[in-house]
């Protein structure tokens, strides 16, 4: 019997030096937060890292500390807290789930980090709208509590290719937070320094295209469910050496995986391609269901989201404004289409997941018919699962397994 | 899945002793199917050809392992066999991986799929009314299977939607589709959610509206989320399941809301452990084949 399969999992040997490197980087939080000797801004995931590293700020991610709720399940005690002070559990789950956090004064940090009793506080707050209007929702919450200053980006939407007219809108916008951002720093950016801090964010994205690029190969090293705990470095150390050093530590030892035939799934005999966002209180029951099938999820659009090919360490702010820009949830449905037909092709995926993410529409891609059309557009098999990111409410793990497991047998077939 | 299973797991039971109860004359190889369903376990016995030998219903309960076990016997006892009898078992159905004497499990979307197509062959899709859920099955001319839906998260569309608004209405399950016949007029609840319909439902009754109206715009209802799955314009339009089984009204409404005949397989309640019977039988069948 299929789900009767012993899954066997592979540890990736590096994990140990991104725990180490990720715990270096919430401690220095934790530190300067007490002691005042360093500013700290709060940046949302895909926001200009590099300009606040460059004006000597610690960044720090309230989606990264989103995923870790959704993880850690503490989600589910903590999103009725937002939920009863007015922040429907229709929105974001990852907002409602961290100012629940912050309401309920809970966090897997505390746990995770020794001394870390609460997330660090902001002396800013910066966002970009390239993810969702929600994330600048959830900053003006913090605003209003910690009366402290916002900058933001309003990314435009829908966009096919991108003109010179959405690249001057988008760096106008991050030209014009500068001002702000010294002002609370109490020092002038240096534009040296940002071109540093750029060239790391560039190589850091080089190395993280190459860690998911292994998995082109046939059987793939890694599975997008590692993907989502390796990603870490790439979005909240994005602009250090720390990140550079995990990656040329984990693509070394994937290249090693493939040199040996290490496979991430034993027996791979499909690949598949989940797009949209994982549903992180459910990482290891998914991992765990498609190795007894033999499934690799081998890509996924979320994993790609965090590459950020247009920086140029010779353009900061234009190539910033382009690399933010230019990401898979901005686009118009026929580019995201395209998309995913070259990730079908260069992936050897012949299964679509979409994952239909009841609180979070903008990367719930299969609510206006593509799985549909891309089914009879590339011949692949398309599965829709409803779920969430952090709200297991919304999840049904026996309907869901139903699903994975049909689809894999239509695979089959 | 419907790939070669491991030979080691193909004969659960001593095939060579393939004969009747004492006395009884020798039985031809049996193949089993088990559906433990939401609602009711299935159990069918089929030979090489596929003809169903013998069925047993049965509450699922709250132990499907041995829901799924009296399900057996009885059939076994309905055909005068052993279990010795079953060269392969498969199960199906969400309590699939608690049948112990089942070689493998296979999702009821595959199943429901193999056992209409045995009684269809040919492009179609497939409507399954379950306990819980609800599924589109789209089958190829060649029986493949093309895609599927499962209805979303809640029981709109469901036979638990039927459960709630006999529940709201005091009436037994068995009642509704003899009622809903002798409706007068024809209406929809138009709530997909279940709490919202039953509130739909107190309105009606303040109303003054006839019960049996009531019951028909519950069932046309279910017939409407099914509508909303598909077009439902490739081959024909099969519709099985257990709630079909016992509420044949639901034929005629989805055939009167998609305008084109529906066709119903025998004993739709079945047709997911007839699947899985058939599906133990290939997987029985040489390599070669």
């Amino acid at each position: 019997m299929s789900s009767d399969k012993k899954a066997s999992f592979k540890k990736i040997k590096s994990t140990g030096l991104m725990k180490k490197f990720m715990g270096e980087y919430f401690m220095e939080l934790n530190e300067a937060a007490k002691s005042g000797s360093q500013k700290i801004a709060w940046c949302t995931s895909v926001g200009p890292a590099e300009l606040l590293r460059a004006l000597g700020f610690l960044v720090y991610f309230p989606e990264n500390h989103g995923a870790l709720l959704g993880a850690s399940r503490m989600a589910m005690d903590l999103i009725p807290a937002a939920n009863a002070i007015g922040y429907s559990p229709d929105i974001c789950s990852y907002l409602t789930s961290d100012i629940g956090s912050y309401l309920e004064k809970k966090t897997p940090l505390s746990g995770a980090f020794p001394g870390m009793e609460e997330v660090p506080r902001p002396d800013v707050l910066v966002y970009n709208t390239n993810q969702c209007r929600d994330v600048k929702d959830w900053f003006e919450y913090y605003r209003k509590e910690f009366d402290v200053p916002i900058a933001g980006v309003e990314t435009p939407r829908g966009l096919g290719d991108l003109t010179e007219t959405d690249l001057d809108y988008v760096t106008a916008q991050l030209e014009e937070m500068v001002p702000v951002l010294e002002k609370v720093a109490g020092k002038s950016l240096d534009r040296s320094e940002l071109e540093r801090i750029t060239d790391l964010s560039r190589k850091t994205t080089e190395l993280w295209k190459k860690v998911l690029r292994s998995a082109t190969h046939v059987p793939s090293p890694i599975s997008f469910f590692d993907g989502t705990i390796h990603m870490g470095p790439a979005v909240v150390l994005r602009g250090t050496d720390r990140a550079i050093d995990y990656y040329e530590a984990l693509t070394a030892e994937l290249e090693e995986r493939i040199g040996q035939g290490v496979a991430a799934v034993d027996s791979e005999r499909h690949r598949i391609y989940w797009e949209g966002m994982p549903i992180w209180g459910k990482l290891r029951e998914h991992s765990e269901l498609f190795m007894q099938l033999d499934a690799c999820v081998v890509a996924s659009t979320y994993c790609n989201s965090w590459i950020f090919e247009a920086l140029d360490p010779a353009d900061p702010f234009r190539s910033m404004a382009r690399a933010y820009t230019e990401l898979f949830i901005t686009r118009s449905e026929d580019y995201k289409e395209s998309y995913l037909d070259r990730m079908v092709k260069e992936y050897r995926v012949n299964g679509i997941l979409f994952h239909d993410a009841k609180t979070c529409p903008n990367n719930s891609n299969c609510r206006y018919g593509m799985p549909e059309r891309l089914a009879k557009k590339l011949g692949v098999a398309c599965l829709t699962i409803n779920g969430d990111l952090n709200d297991l409410r919304c999840y049904s793990e026996e309907q869901s397994r139903t699903n994975i497991e049909a689809f894999v047998e239509q695979l089959v077939s | 899945m419907s790939g070669k299973a491991d030979v080691s797991k193909r004969r659960h039971v001593d095939s060579e002793s393939n004969t009747g109860k004492e006395g009884a004359p020798e039985l031809p190889a049996l193949f089993c199917g088990v559906d433990v369903g939401a609602s009711a376990t299935k159990v069918v016995l089929i030979g090489k050809e596929g003809a169903i030998l013998a069925k047993h219903v049965r509450k699922s309960g709250v132990d499907y392992k041995a829901s799924a076990r009296t399900a057996l016997d009885n059939a076994l006892d309905a055909l005068g066999a052993r279990e010795s009898s079953v060269t392969r078992c498969v199960a199906t159905g969400y309590g699939r991986s608690n049948v112990e004497f089942a070689a493998r499990s296979v999702t009821e979307i595959t199943c429901h799929g193999h056992g209409c197509y045995f009684y269809f062959p040919g492009r179609a899709v497939i409507v399954d009314i379950g306990g819980q859920d609800s599924k589109i099955i789209q089958i190829a001319g060649d029986g493949r299977r093309l895609g599927f839906k499962m209805n979303r998260k809640c029981a709109a569309g469901t036979g638990a939607f039927l459960e709630e608004i006999a529940a709201r209405l005091e009436i037994p399950l068995e009642k509704l589709d003899s009622l809903a016949r002798a409706a007068d007029r024809k209406f929809t609840l138009g709530s997909f959610c279940t709490v919202f319909a039953k509130t739909e439902i107190l309105a009606y009754i303040r109303r003054g509206e006839r019960v049996e109206n009531i019951i028909r715009g519950a069932f046309q209802s279910v017939v409407n989320r099914i509508v909303e799955m598909d077009r439902f314009t490739e081959g024909d339009v099969i519709l099985t399941g257990g709630v079909v089984q016992h509420n044949a009204i639901l034929v005629e409404a989805l055939a009167e809301s998609l305008g084109k005949e529906v066709l119903v397989p025998p004993d739709p309640q079945f047709t997911g452990a007839l699947g899985a019977a058939l599906t133990a039988r290939d997987d029985d069948l040489p390599e070669d084949r």
